[in-house]
C-alpha cells in the first residue's frame, strides 16, 4: 500500500519516474539563404522538455565528419529550444546527435546526417524587398528621364526654404553674424547630406553680403565637410578671403555639452538668424528657446519628428521631414533633381492608393469572414505575410 | 578628376552595399561585413580630427584674447585633466570602467552632474515655450490644446486618480491620432530617403563632395 | 484689468521657480502616488517572463547622464528581472558616456543574485559605428568585439564560447535615449529577426509606438512611467516610483500654466476688440 502511495505521489508530481527520453524527427540540413557556412540543426521536444528547468536542462548538441564518431560537442541549447544553427565549413559532410539532459540523466538520438552547408545566390526571403526597391527606382529614374528631355516640373512653394536670403539679409542690416547648426546628424545620415545643400546657399549669401557664418558642430566628419562647403561657397561670389576656419569648429561630441556650447556661442555673439537644420534629439528645444530669447529669425529643419513640435513651437520657419530632403533640388532647380522630386511623388501616390485598397479590402474580407466566407481574408493574410518576411 | 574619383567610390559602394542584401554568396557575402568593419575603424579616428579643430581653435581663442577666452582656458583644462585622468586608469587599473578609478571620479562628479544639469533645463524651457505657444488662437489650436491637457494628465499616475478616462484616452490618442500623423510623416520621410539616397548614388546629388 | 495682461505675460522665471518646487516637495518629502500599469509594459515584462531560464538577454545602454534619470531605473529594473529568472546577460553599449551606467548597474544588482562575471553576464564594452556594428553582429560579434570591455578575448570567456551572432541572442533589451532604438529595430530586428524590447525617454517613446503596433518591438516601457510601471511589476520600488509624484505635479502646474495664459489672453484681446 505505501509502495504504491509513494508511486502516485510521485506520478501526481511529475512523473519522474519515467526515463528520460531523447527528442525525436531530428534533422540536419542546409541553413537557406544564407553564404553557406552554417547548418540548421531542428527536432521535437523530449516529452520531459515541459519547461521546467530543474527537471529538464536542454538539449547537447554534438558533431562529427563521419556516422561512426567520434561525437564532439558544438553548442547547447536550452529547454524549450527546436532549433539550433551551427557554424561549419562549407561543402563538408557533418552528422549529428542530439542528446537530452536533465539533472539526473541523458538521452541521445541516433546520428543523422550526411548535411552540407551551400551557399545561395539569392535571399529568397527577401524577393519582397527586391521588387519593391526595383519599383521605386524604377520610377525615380523614369522621372528624372523624363526630365533630362525637358519637359516643366512644377515644385511647390517652401516658406522655410524661401525665407533664407530674408533671414540672412535682416542679420547683415543689424550687423550681426549668422548661426548654422547641423544637430547631432552624422555625416551619413541623408539629412545631414540635405543640410549641407542649406548650408550652401546661406554661406554664399552671407560671402555676398559680407555677413559672418558660424558653424559650431558635433560631429568631426560634418565639421569636415562643412568647411569644404563654406570655403567652396566663399570663393563662388568671389570672396574667399572672408572664410575663416575657426568659425566652422568642432565643440563636442557629448549632445549637452553641445547645446551647452551653442547657447553659450548665441548668448555672447547673439547671432541675427539662427538655422538648425539635421538631426535634432532633446537640445533641440535647449538651443531654439536660446535663440528666441535673443531674438534671433530662426528657421529649423529635421526628419526628426519628435522634435518638430520644438521646433514649430519656438522658430519662425521649420520645414517638416521630406521639405528638408528636398531642399537641394528646390534650391538649385536643376531638372534632374527636380525629377527626382517628382518620381517620390508618384511613388507617394502609388502607396496612398495601395493602402486605400489593402484597408479597404482588408476590411470587407474581416466581414466576409465572420459572414463564412474566407477568401478574401486569406488573400489579403497572404499579401500581409508576403510583405512581412525579409 | 577630383570629382571622378569619389563619384566612382560612392556608386560602387552604394551598389556592393543594396547587392550584398540580396546576394549572400561569396566574395560578396564578406564583401559588406569587411566595409562595415573598414566603416567603423575610419569613424574612430575621425575624433583625431574633432580633437585637432577642438584645440586649435580654443587655443587660438586664448592666444587672441578674444571675448570670452577664459572659458576656452576651461575648455582646454577639463580636455587635458580628463585625458590625464583616463591615460592614468587606463595603466594603472583593470579596465577604464574599474569603479574607484580616477576616470571613473571625472565621470560620476563632473560628466555625470553637468549633463544632468543641462538635461534638467529642459523641464524648465518646455515649461516657458507651452506657456507661451499653447494659446486657442484658432480652432486648430484649441484642439492641439485638448489634446496635450488630455495626454499630460493622462501620462501621470495623478490622472488615474483623476478619472480612468484621462489614461484611457491618452492611450487612445497616442495610438490612433497621433500615430496616424507620424506615419505619413514618417513614410514621406523614408521615400525622401530613398529618393536622396538614389540622386547620391546616381552622382546627381554632390552638394557633400563641394 | 493689468492683471490679466500680466497673466498672459508671465515672467519665465517665476515659471521657472514654481516648477522648481513643485518638482522638489515630492522629492524630498518621498510622495507615493499608486501606478497604473500600461500594455506595452505589461508585454515588455512579459518578453522576458516568458523565456525559457538560461537564455541569453542583450542588453544595449545607449543613453547618458542626461537621461540616466529616467532609463537608468529601467536597466535596473529589467537587469533584476533577468537575474531573477537566470537569464545569462551580455551588455553593450553604443553611447561612449552611457557605458559606465551600465557597469554601475550590472555592479549593484548582480551581486544581489550571485551571478559571476563571464559565466552569467559579460559587458562587452562600447565600438564606434553603431549602424556598421548592428547589422556585423548578425553575422559574428568577434568581428567587432574581439574582446569584452577589459580586454579579455571572447573565446576564453564561458559565457561567449556559443554565442557568434543574433541567432544565439533571445531577446535583445535596447536602454534608449536616441536614434539608436530605431536603429535595432530596422537593422537587427527587420534583417535578422531578433526579438526586442525598448526602454525609451518619454520623449523618444511615442517614435515607437508604431513599431509596438506593427509587432516589430515585443514591449515598450516609455520614459518615467514606464521604469515605474516595470518597478511594481518586479514589487522592486525604486527612483521611477519616486520621480512619478514630483511629474504628475509638474505637469499639473503646467496645465494651470497654459489655462492661465489662455484665459489672460482672451481677456486682453476682448478688451482691444471693444
Amino acid at each position: 500500500m505505501r509502495v504504491f502511495l509513494t508511486a502516485l505521489l510521485l506520478g501526481a508530481l511529475g512523473l519522474p519516474l519515467l526515463a528520460l527520453e531523447p527528442p525525436s524527427g531530428l534533422q540536419a540540413a542546409d541553413t537557406p539563404n544564407d553564404e553557406g557556412n552554417s547548418l540548421t540543426i531542428s527536432w521535437d521536444k523530449s516529452p520531459q522538455d515541459q519547461g521546467d528547468a530543474d527537471r529538464f536542462k536542454g538539449y547537447q548538441i554534438l558533431r562529427s565528419e563521419s556516422q561512426e564518431g567520434p561525437f564532439a560537442e558544438v553548442g547547447f541549447a536550452i529547454g524549450g529550444k527546436t532549433e539550433f544553427r551551427d557554424n561549419v565549413e562549407p561543402l563538408k559532410p557533418y552528422y549529428y546527435r542530439v542528446v537530452a539532459i536533465s539533472p539526473e540523466d541523458s538521452a541521445g538520438t541516433a546520428a543523422v546526417g550526411p548535411a552540407l552547408a551551400t551557399a545561395q545566390w539569392f535571399d529568397s526571403s527577401r524577393a519582397n524587398v527586391l521588387i519593391l526597391t526595383v519599383l521605386i527606382c524604377f520610377l525615380i529614374i523614369w522621372y528624372i528621364e523624363r526630365a533630362k528631355r525637358g519637359e516643366e516640373l512644377f515644385i511647390r512653394k517652401i516658406q522655410g526654404l524661401d525665407a533664407v536670403d530674408e533671414a540672412v539679409g535682416r542679420s547683415t542690416e543689424l550687423g550681426k553674424p549668422i548661426m548654422f547648426s547641423f544637430g547631432l546628424g552624422e555625416i551619413k545620415d541623408i539629412v545631414t547630406v540635405a543640410a549641407l545643400a542649406i548650408l550652401r546657399q546661406v554661406a554664399v549669401r552671407c560671402a555676398q553680403h559680407g555677413t559672418e557664418l558660424l558653424v559650431p558642430n558635433w560631429d568631426p566628419l560634418v565639421m569636415a565637410a562643412a568647411q569644404e562647403t563654406v570655403q567652396q561657397a566663399y570663393s563662388e561670389p568671389g570672396r574667399p578671403d572672408l572664410y575663416k576656419e575657426g568659425n566652422v569648429s568642432f565643440l563636442t561630441s557629448d549632445q549637452f555639452g553641445y547645446a551647452a556650447g551653442v547657447d553659450g556661442m548665441m548668448l555672447r555673439q547673439k547671432p541675427g538668424a539662427v538655422f538648425f537644420m539635421g538631426y535634432f534629439y532633446a537640445e533641440a528645444l535647449l538651443m531654439s528657446e536660446t535663440g528666441h530669447s535673443i531674438g534671433a529669425i530662426q528657421i529649423a529643419g529635421t526628419t526628426a519628428i519628435t522634435q518638430l513640435p520644438f521646433f514649430i513651437a519656438s522658430c519662425d520657419y521649420t520645414l517638416i521631414g521630406e521639405e528638408m530632403l528636398a531642399a537641394s533640388c528646390y534650391l538649385k532647380k536643376d531638372p534632374q533633381m527636380l525629377g527626382s522630386l517628382k518620381g517620390e511623388d508618384f511613388v507617394k501616390a502609388f502607396l496612398i492608393v495601395g493602402f486605400a485598397l489593402a484597408a479597404l479590402w482588408g476590411t470587407t474580407g474581416h466581414l466576409l469572414f465572420k459572414a463564412g466566407h474566407p477568401w478574401m481574408q486569406g488573400v489579403f493574410q497572404a499579401v500581409k505575410n508576403w510583405f512581412v518576411t525579409g | 578628376m577630383k570629382k571622378e574619383i569619389p563619384l566612382a567610390i560612392t556608386f560602387i559602394t552604394g551598389l556592393i552595399i543594396i547587392v550584398t542584401f540580396f546576394i549572400p554568396h561569396q566574395p560578396l557575402g564578406t564583401m559588406q561585413q569587411r566595409l562595415l568593419i573598414w566603416y567603423s575603424i575610419v569613424l574612430g579616428f575621425t575624433m583625431l580630427l574633432g580633437m585637432d579643430s577642438l584645440l586649435r581653435s580654443n587655443l587660438q581663442r586664448i592666444a587672441r584674447r578674444s571675448p570670452g577666452w577664459p572659458f576656452a582656458l576651461v575648455l582646454i583644462i577639463g580636455f587635458l585633466g580628463t585625458l590625464a585622468a583616463g591615460i592614468y586608469t587606463w595603466a594603472t587599473s583593470e579596465s577604464l570602467l574599474s569603479l574607484g578609478s580616477s576616470f571613473m571620479y571625472v565621470y560620476t562628479y563632473f560628466i555625470i552632474p553637468l549633463q544632468a544639469t543641462m538635461f534638467s533645463l529642459l523641464a524648465f524651457f518646455i515649461a516657458s515655450a507651452a506657456y507661451r505657444a499653447f494659446r486657442a488662437r484658432t480652432l486648430e489650436a484649441t484642439l492641439l490644446l485638448i489634446t496635450a491637457a488630455v495626454v499630460m494628465l493622462g501620462r501621470v499616475p495623478i490622472g488615474a486618480e483623476i478619472s480612468q478616462w484621462l489614461p484611457d484616452s491618452a492611450s487612445w490618442i497616442m495610438e490612433v491620432p497621433q500615430m496616424a500623423a507620424k506615419r505619413g510623416i514618417f513614410i514621406g520621410v523614408a521615400l525622401g530617403t530613398i529618393a536622396m539616397s538614389l540622386r547620391v548614388i546616381l552622382g546627381l546629388e554632390r552638394t557633400y563632395l563641394t | 484689468m493689468k492683471i490679466f495682461e500680466k497673466i498672459a505675460n508671465i515672467d519665465s522665471r517665476i515659471i521657472y521657480l514654481l516648477l522648481l518646487l513643485v518638482v522638489l516637495i515630492p522629492l524630498v518629502f518621498k510622495l507615493v502616488l499608486p501606478i497604473n500599469l500600461s500594455d506595452p509594459v505589461k508585454q515588455a515584462y512579459q518578453a522576458i517572463e516568458q523565456l525559457p531560464e538560461g537564455s541569453v538577454v542583450m542588453f544595449s545602454v545607449d543613453y547618458d547622464a542626461s537621461s540616466a534619470p529616467e532609463i537608468q531605473p529601467m536597466l535596473l529594473a529589467t537587469l533584476r528581472h533577468a537575474f531573477s529568472k537566470k537569464h545569462k546577460v551580455v551588455l553593450l553599449g553604443q553611447w561612449a558616456l552611457g557605458l559606465p551606467f551600465g557597469e554601475i548597474g550590472l555592479n549593484e544588482v548582480a551581486p544581489q543574485f550571485n551571478a559571476r562575471y563571464g559565466v552569467d553576464y559579460v559587458n562587452l564594452g562600447y565600438r564606434p559605428g553603431y549602424r556598421a556594428q548592428m547589422v556585423g553582429l548578425g553575422r559574428e560579434i568577434r568581428d567587432f568585439y574581439a574582446t569584452d570591455y577589459k580586454g579579455t578575448p571572447l573565446d576564453q570567456i564561458p559565457l561567449m564560447q556559443g554565442i557568434h551572432n543574433y541567432n544565439d541572442i533571445d531577446l535583445l533589451v535596447g536602454l534608449e535615449a536616441g536614434q539608436a532604438g530605431e536603429e535595432w529595430i530596422q537593422f537587427a530586428g527587420a534583417r535578422y529577426g531578433l526579438n526586442i524590447i525598448i526602454g525609451a525617454t518619454g520623449v523618444i517613446a511615442p517614435d515607437m509606438f508604431h513599431y509596438m503596433q506593427a509587432r516589430q518591438i515585443r514591449g515598450l516601457i516609455g520614459g518615467l512611467q514606464g521604469a515605474a510601471e516595470y518597478e511594481t511589476m518586479i514589487n522592486h520600488l525604486g527612483t521611477g516610483v519616486a520621480g512619478m509624484v514630483a511629474q504628475s505635479w509638474a505637469h499639473l502646474l503646467l496645465l494651470g500654466f497654459i489655462i492661465a495664459g489662455n484665459v489672460g489672453y482672451f481677456v486682453v484681446r476682448r478688451r482691444k476688440q471693444s
